[in-house]
């Protein structure tokens, strides 16, 4: 194994190994299983920590949850930004214009915001 | 000695006021219709006139140039500049086109001002004189181009206002046939003279006269070359000349208004033909064949509407054969070459003068017959219309030559030339245009005598023929006066036109050969020319049956037009309706059928294909993925591979 | 690879000719201000007013930068001829398409929806239908799409392209699913435009990722150098070449591709379907061009029989299913798959008369669609705009203005001489037979001849039919549709007439720098 491609080699492996499993598996449970299974309806019925399900399988999230996550990505996003530029803007020829720009572009993050806010999106109830 | 036209300076530098001018009158008229009910003919008329007083300053000031050089070529712009072709929008006057300007603007004028008495009464008199001006400034284009593709624009122009004009009484179906058959039987003519003009380009470069002449002079063309391009552009002459194979939509074009038949049919439009070898000469005396072919044309053309017109009984048809056969002297004369198309060109322009006089006072008979044409119902029409009854004579004398009218002067020296061409040809062809010419003089005195003379035979509701009115009469005076003067005048006179055009035909007489000598060819002409009137004048002095008589063949024939229509019809109309049912057949089950098929096709895999089109997002990623795939083991496959 | 810190530069920037995007970026950030603070009735002047000056004044900067040939911002961004041309046409078919968006005669309040977070076929979404006002939000969107699209045609490296590409197309998301009337076919296609373009964006990402990993670099110069020099192997090159064009293939509307095309354009607001049409095929036109012609330069000969069979693919497949549409608006859908085809083909010329012929095509293509679909704004019943063919029948007789208007924008569409349609269709096959690639013109040549059939089955519909009980009628334009008529009716009719200034133009930009 060598070439550029060759270091990719183990992950391959790796792939063709967890497949080979996954197929030997059910092909494990297919052939063990009794061939006709148990008719009784409960068989058949979901099964949750030992309680019977209650309500339907399809549950809606609460939206707010959604843009609070989405508010949320943009900041964390952002602070991936500011850590280089922490390390940095103080050297010689950056100064003043590092600053400005990155308080530039942290002003345009926080437009968004300033917008959610004003569009009530922050309020929870 | 290489062709070269000098630039026009000057008074000549505005020669395209010529053209412009009639033009201009016929956009007026024909663009601002109504408004220029009142006073559009007198426009017309005008503008004619103005062409002509200036055709006459021009003229002059062109006699002032000194003889080698007396030409004026006038560039006006680019006309179509695409690649090598450079054609430019240019103008040429020289002596040639000069008495062709004085001939259309002169005649032309004579004609419109008869115009305006003979169409008086029509409801389209604005309309007739817009297409008529638009003839003029298309005939005068053509005269004047200083290129083969300037003069093919004229051609096609006076092409258009003959169609026009001819069927300028478009509820007549008669008259609306003449002009199809005239348009394309032209078209036949048109189509030699555009490959002609290609031929020009493929083989000299150029389509301007004077690299074309130069390209011949220079041997830039070998003698094929330059048979076939003659005989292309014979073939164009022939359709607008009316000139055997092409002739017979000549006569049928009569069915135009007859000021028409005059200016367009008779003096000016037909004769473009002749024009067109004139200008072409150095090419056409390039090669022996060539100028065979054209007299051997000539000869036969003569013969042929001289025979025709003899057995016609419509005044303005036996005039119409009467053209075909007059020009076909004129061809005989062009293909005689040398001094010959001097007098070919002096033939063209008496012809001009007593053949329009010929057509104006059938016009003026008709006019007092109630448009009636049928000569066997004319008679002793003398006495009540004394004017025309006089000029429609001196017309007559004229064109059977006798001496010292106009037709004396232009055509026995024609006959002359033909019998002193080289060889057994020389007699040959002498003597057709010998017999050509008893053959004139008996139709010509059978349509006088009938028309004027003997026992009246007019139909009922004829009670008092009347003299025109003087706006008619006197353009058939001045053009009587014409048919007797212009002979004399272009042949001694210090305005001959022998010495006129030498600069244009600068190839003087070289021919050794004289088989009769001058007074010879004179005599005996005459003495033919006076049989065929005794004859004439024996057999109807006494008018004739007032319906048509059963008779020989010689004279079935000529009424059949010596099977020139069935001719047309059995060779070219009947295998062409059948090739084209047979490919309007191919068509609809062929190509048609591939072309449905094909359409069926492409609906059948619209319908099909449209149904991928689910709207279901996961089949269009999946659709979206098999096409990365695809995309890229094809890459691969063609980069790798 | 690590960088040393002591290598780090503050990179240039050319803040003059950057200026078209800062304005444009600027402009849209004072935009959302306005939404957040201006109250509710002042919005719509304002956000009008600053779109257009933004618009203008980016032009006008264009224009004045004109001469401008160089790498910016560390080399990420190159603002060359192509990049400059590009961005001028966007601004002004922008400006176009903005005169169609703001038109707010035709129905009270304009297309847009006035409440966008209402459930649509609820009670409350009647009422908001028929409210005589609409959301402002278009406008920063759009200011900001268009400023996404000048970065994506000027980006120098795979990253900013890729940056690019992501700012422009979420605001068409979400642009598409602001209709006023069929919010649910507007939201559905917003969510297909999203779903898919998220798809093709992450192909365009895992194609930097394969170019990176065979040249180590990310930007053009830097791939086409590895490609000139590289003795790895070139799999990685290939398939990442592939992927990255996919993504731009995607917005380009090539088949295999094309798929969200007539549902998206069907359903997104008309005036927002006009902007995508004219503008968003410039901006992926213009990534692909800077893509094949400066990273991938050496590989011509590989990707050009691929690139060829997609360009013979999308112009069969527009052609062919353009015929048996029966909505305007999805004709005019597949009819543009068909016109990217051709553009590939020009494309496809490898030579400066491919790119120069591109990019005219763009152009001319762009304003005859905005006004194409300029004239769908007009054709219109109680129910909003009425887009089935069958209604159409009969058009010439109601308005014969609009009925010629769109009977000439089609015949542009079919390549007649006279129209700009026709000189493009020339430009572009010329380049394409000079560039040896004739037969992709046999194949433009046949499906041209298939796409005139369903052209001329509308003119006939409308000139030939009698109207019916069902034809709309045609409502009459506000200044700002009508403006955007005439200008997209002069300009075709002007470049088939005479397009040698803008040819020349063209001509003079075509030159990629490196």
């Amino acid at each position: 194994m060598s070439g550029y491609l060759g270091s990719y080699a183990t992950l391959g492996l790796l792939i063709v190994v967890g497949a080979l499993v996954f197929v030997g598996a059910f092909s494990a449970n297919r052939l063990l299983s009794p061939s006709a299974p148990n008719p009784a309806p409960d068989k058949y019925r979901n099964y949750e920590c030992g309680l019977d399900p209650v309500g339907g399988d399809w549950a809606q999230a609460q939206i707010r949850y959604y843009l609070y996550a989405f508010l949320y990505v943009l900041f964390a996003v952002e602070s991936v930004f500011l850590f280089p530029w922490a390390v940095i803007y103080d050297r010689p020829e950056f100064g003043a214009s590092a600053v400005v720009e990155m308080g530039i572009f942290v002003a345009v993050l926080a437009l968004g915001l300033l917008y959610a806010w004003r569009k009530r999106v922050l309020r929870w109830t | 000695m290489p062709v070269h036209f000098a630039a026009a300076h000057g008074t000549l530098s505005s020669i395209w006021l010529l053209v412009a001018i009639p033009l201009a009158s016929a956009a007026i008229l024909l663009l601002f219709g109504r408004f220029t009910e009142r006073w559009g003919h007198l426009l017309g008329v005008a503008s004619v006139l103005a062409s002509f007083i200036l055709g006459l300053i021009y003229f002059f000031s062109l006699r002032g140039l000194s003889s080698p050089y007396r030409a004026a070529s006038l560039n006006l712009f680019d006309f179509i500049p695409v690649g090598g072709l450079k054609v430019q929008f240019g103008l040429l006057y020289d002596p040639l086109s000069a008495i062709f300007v004085l001939l259309i603007t002169g005649v032309g004028f004579l004609i419109h001002l008869y115009a305006v008495g003979y169409m008086s009464h029509d409801e389209g008199r604005r309309r007739f004189f817009g297409y008529f001006n638009l003839f003029v400034a298309a005939m005068l284009l053509l005269v004047l181009g200083n290129n083969y593709v300037i003069t093919f624009v004229g051609w096609e122009g006076v092409g258009l206002a003959s169609y026009l004009l001819i069927s300028f009484w478009y509820d007549r179906p008669a008259a609306a046939t003449a002009g199809k058959k005239a348009f394309i039987m032209n078209r036949v003519g048109d189509a030699g003279f555009v490959t002609a003009i290609f031929l020009m380009f493929a083989t000299f470069g150029s389509v301007n006269f004077a690299d074309v002449f130069n390209g011949v002079a220079s041997h830039g063309a070998g003698q094929t070359t330059i048979l076939i391009l003659g005989l292309l552009l014979l073939l164009g002459a022939c359709g607008k000349s009316g000139q055997f194979p092409l002739q017979a939509w000549l006569p049928d074009a009569m069915e135009g208004p007859t000021p028409v038949s005059a200016l367009i049919h008779a003096a000016t439009m037909v004769t473009a033909g002749v024009y067109l070898i004139a200008r072409s000469n150095p090419l056409f005396t390039a090669n022996l064949t060539l100028q065979t072919v054209v007299v051997a044309v000539g000869a036969f053309t003569l013969l042929f509407g001289s025979i025709i017109g003899g057995a016609k009984d419509d005044i303005k048809r036996v005039l119409a054969w009467s053209t075909v056969s007059q020009i076909g002297y004129m061809f005989l004369g062009v293909g005689l070459g040398g001094a010959a198309y001097a007098l070919a060109l002096i033939h063209l322009l008496a012809h001009g003068f007593f053949k329009a006089g010929l057509f104006l006072g059938a016009g003026s008979v008709m006019h007092s017959m109630k448009d009636r044409t049928d000569i066997r119902r004319f008679g002793g029409l003398w006495r009540y219309m004394p004017i025309t009854w006089a000029t429609f004579g001196l017309g007559y004398l004229s064109i059977i030559g006798i001496p010292p009218l106009s037709g004396f002067f232009s055509k026995d020296p024609i006959i002359e030339s033909a019998f002193n061409r080289a060889g057994w040809t020389g007699w040959l062809f002498g003597s057709a245009a010998l017999l050509g010419a008893g053959l004139t003089a008996f139709y010509m005195t059978r349509l006088f005598v009938l028309t004027f003379h003997g026992p009246k035979r007019w139909t009922e509701d004829i009670e008092h023929p009347h003299e025109s009115p003087a706006v008619m009469t006197i353009p058939l005076v001045l053009l009587a006066v014409g048919s007797i003067a212009a002979g004399a005048l272009f042949v001694y006179s210090p305005f001959n036109v022998k010495d006129w055009l030498r600069p244009v035909f600068n190839n003087p007489a070289a021919e050794g050969h004289e088989h009769i000598g001058q007074w010879w060819a004179t005599g005996m002409t005459f003495v033919v020319v006076l049989i065929g009137l005794a004859i004439g004048l024996l057999l109807f002095r006494r008018g004739t049956a007032p319906q048509e008589q059963p008779a020989g063949p010689v004279v079935a024939a000529a009424r059949a037009n010596l099977f020139g229509d069935m001719f047309n019809e059995t060779v070219f109309e009947k295998p062409g309706l059948y090739l084209t049912r047979a490919l309007v057949y191919l068509d609809n089950r062929g190509i048609d059928g591939l072309v449905n098929g094909l359409a069926a096709l492409v609906g059948g895999s619209s319908g099909r294909l449209r149904r991928t089109q689910t709207g279901f997002v996961r089949s269009y990623a999946l659709s979206m993925l098999g096409g990365a795939l695809l995309i890229v083991a094809a890459m691969l496959a063609v980069a790798l591979g | 690879m690590t960088i040393a810190q002591d290598a780090l530069q503050l990179p240039h920037l050319n803040y003059g000719a950057l200026a078209p995007m800062l304005i444009l970026f600027g402009a849209a950030a004072v935009g959302v201000l306005i939404e957040a603070f201006v109250p509710r009735r002042s919005r719509y002047a304002l956000q009008l007013v600053l779109g257009l000056g933004a618009l203008v004044a980016a032009l006008i900067v264009v224009i004045t930068e004109s001469g401008t040939r160089e790498l910016t911002a560390g080399a990420a961004i190159a603002l060359d001829g192509p990049a400059l041309f590009l961005q001028g046409s966007l601004a002004a078919l922008g400006i176009v398409a903005l005169l169609l968006i703001a038109e707010r005669t035709l129905e009270p309040g304009g297309p847009f929806v006035a409440a966008a977070a209402v459930t649509a076929g609820t009670e409350e979404d009647r009422t908001q239908a028929a409210r005589e006002d609409a959301g402002t939000e278009v406008y920063p969107l759009l200011l900001f799409a268009l400023g996404g699209m000048m970065l994506f045609v000027s980006a120098n490296d795979l990253l900013t392209m890729f940056v690019a590409l992501e700012v422009f197309s979420l605001p068409l998301y979400l642009m598409c699913g602001l209709a006023r009337r069929r919010r649910l076919l507007s939201q559905e296609s917003a969510m297909k435009y999203f779903l898919l373009g998220s798809f093709a964006s992450a192909f365009f990402l895992f194609g930097i990722a394969m170019l990176y990993g065979f040249s180590g670099q990310i930007s053009f110069a830097g791939i086409h150098s590895a490609i000139q020099t590289s003795t790895q192997s070139t799999t990685l090159l290939y398939i990442g070449l592939a992927l990255v064009a996919l993504g731009l293939l995607f917005k380009a509307a090539a088949a295999p591709f094309h798929v969200w095309i007539p549902d998206v354009y069907q359903g997104a607001p008309t005036p927002i379907t006009a902007f995508m049409s004219a503008c968003t095929k410039v901006a992926a036109f213009g990534a692909l061009i800077r893509v094949l012609y400066v990273a991938f330069q050496g590989t011509d000969w590989d990707f050009r029989p691929v690139i060829g069979a997609i360009a013979v693919l999308t112009m069969l497949v527009g052609s062919i299913l353009s015929v048996t549409q029966t909505d305007i608006k999805r004709l005019l859908a597949y009819s543009s798959i068909a016109n990217a085809g051709y553009i590939l083909v020009g494309v496809l010329g490898l030579s400066k008369d491919g790119l120069s012929s591109t990019l005219f095509y763009l152009v001319t293509y762009g304003f005859t669609v905005i006004a194409a679909f300029g004239v769908v704004t007009l054709v219109r019943d109680a129910d909003g705009e009425a887009t089935h063919l069958s209604r159409w029948a009969g058009l010439g007789r109601r308005s014969p203005l609009y009925a010629g208007l769109f009977t000439f924008l089609m015949l542009a569409f079919a390549g007649i001489p006279l129209t700009s349609g026709f000189t493009g269709k020339f430009a572009v096959f010329a380049a394409a037979i000079g560039g040896g690639q004739s037969w992709l013109v046999v194949f433009g040549v046949v499906s041209s001849m298939i796409l005139a059939f369903p052209y001329l089955r509308v003119v006939v519909m409308m000139w030939l039919s009698e109207p019916g009980e069902s034809t709309p009628t045609v409502s009459i334009p506000g200044a700002l549709t009508s403006a955007t008529l005439a200008i997209g009716g002069l300009a075709t009719l002007v470049l088939g007439v005479v397009p040698a200034p803008l040819l020349d133009l063209t001509n003079h930009a075509a030159q990629f720098i490196r």
